[in-house]
């Protein structure tokens, strides 16, 4: 069974003017669209590994032949990351945490506009491409990390919630070299309740 | 002594018809570049670093966890010197002379070469760069990550080229690999290689 690369679930233009309709139809048609074709090619000789899902593979690198290793640790984690990425956004959103994240993020942060601030510098501070993400760690706690590429946070052991690609291509056409620019607007299409909904998932026991 | 950022080695808009707008120019050599040089003069000021050539300071602070900002700032500041000196306006495709002699000696062929090159180019995975260099009296191509540089490795760089997104996302979006055909074919400053060289 392929890989698939599914459609926006939204208009290419649905995250205007935060993020331009030419960026999402690049993003989404080429780059996603080349990741899910790499991974593809790089499993057609494999098929003891074309049932696995992108996050099993992601978590389970060292086990991947090492033949197709690292096409699978930037191809596989590409695919997922961008799926993440187009969930974890969505028109119309009122740029404010809602339910046990919100909850969690105060207790950890301190407030929402603290964490906004570490994660937008933490993104600026990342050298070349990659990823700033929140994640539950092992121990179930919050925290601000970064991964390089596309590496995914499942390949350490911590659990993705929400995660904002800093990448050139995800932001170069609308704001250039400005990428503390894209971080702040980000924020303006975050989906919460997709965030919540995964936070529920991996600690199904934190309180509202 | 501050480190300083060159001019241009030609018009921004010099490249245009050769298929790279003066608008990546203002952002790649007026943005990008200018504040790798910024970065770096902060982050020297006061210390040993601030009186070394930049080279000295690229090998003083590689694989230093502790001058990694240092490093990537300085290295970045003379990569994209040497990367705006690899480029000329018609320039490309097979050089001649001594240097055609050399690429036929240790690729085979300038095809061969090419392929190589552009093959490095494509599958530096994330930001980098490809390279062209001397490693100890042979001819070879390289791809680094992000800041990466060859002077670092103790190899004698060429000719490069950038393959930050931010070095073809205006003139090419996502084709990588046309950027990389485009400059083969139209852009790379040979005399510039044979310079280098013979050095």
């Amino acid at each position: 069974m392929a890989h698939r690369l599914a459609p926006l679930p939204y208009d290419y233009a649905a995250l205007e003017p935060f993020i331009d309709a030419q960026t999402m139809q690049l993003h989404h048609d080429k780059h996603h669209a080349a990741y899910v074709n790499n991974l593809n090619n790089a499993l057609a000789d494999y098929p003891d590994w074309q049932a696995h899902g992108v996050e099993d593979l992601v978590k389970n690198l060292e086990q991947v032949p090492e033949a197709i290793r690292a096409v699978v640790r930037n191809n596989a984690g590409g695919h997922l990351n961008h799926t993440m990425f187009w969930q974890s956004m969505a028109p119309s959103q009122t740029g404010e945490p809602t339910g046990a994240i919100a909850q969690a993020i105060a207790n950890t942060f301190g407030s929402f506009d603290a964490f906004k601030q570490q994660f937008n510098e933490v993104g600026t501070k990342l050298f070349g491409s990659g990823w700033v993400w929140l994640v539950l760690t092992r121990d179930r706690t919050l925290r601000i990390t970064t991964t390089p590429n596309q590496d995914s946070p499942l390949t350490q052991g911590e659990t993705p919630l929400l995660g904002n690609d800093v990448w050139e291509h995800a932001y170069y056409l609308k704001y250039q070299n400005r990428r503390l620019e894209y971080l702040s607007a980000w924020w303006n299409v975050v989906n919460w309740d997709e965030v919540n909904r995964r936070f529920q998932v991996a600690h199904p026991n934190a309180l509202a | 002594m501050a480190f300083e950022q060159p001019p241009l080695p030609f018009a921004k808009d010099a490249l245009e018809p050769y298929g790279m707008k003066a608008e990546t120019f203002d952002y790649h050599y007026g943005k990008h570049h200018k504040a790798y040089v910024d970065n770096l003069n902060k982050l020297v000021e006061g210390t040993d670093l601030a009186n070394k050539s930049l080279e000295e300071v690229i090998k003083a602070t590689y694989k230093d966890s502790s001058k990694q900002g240092v490093f990537n700032n300085a290295a970045q500041v003379w990569n994209h010197t040497f990367f705006w000196n690899s480029l000329k306006p018609g320039g490309g495709g097979a050089p001649t002379g001594e240097l055609a002699e050399r690429i036929n000696k240790d690729f085979g062929s300038y095809d061969k070469f090419k392929e190589e090159f552009s093959n490095a180019a494509a599958t530096q995975f994330g930001s980098g760069w490809a390279w062209l260099v001397d490693d100890n009296g042979t001819l070879k191509v390289t791809k680094t990550p992000n800041a990466v540089n060859p002077i670092a490795e103790g190899q004698k760089p060429l000719l490069t080229l950038d393959v930050w997104e931010h070095a073809y996302y205006i003139d090419f979006r996502n084709a990588r690999p046309a950027f990389i055909a485009n400059f083969l074919d139209k852009l790379v400053n040979w005399d510039f290689v044979a310079a280098n060289l013979a050095a």
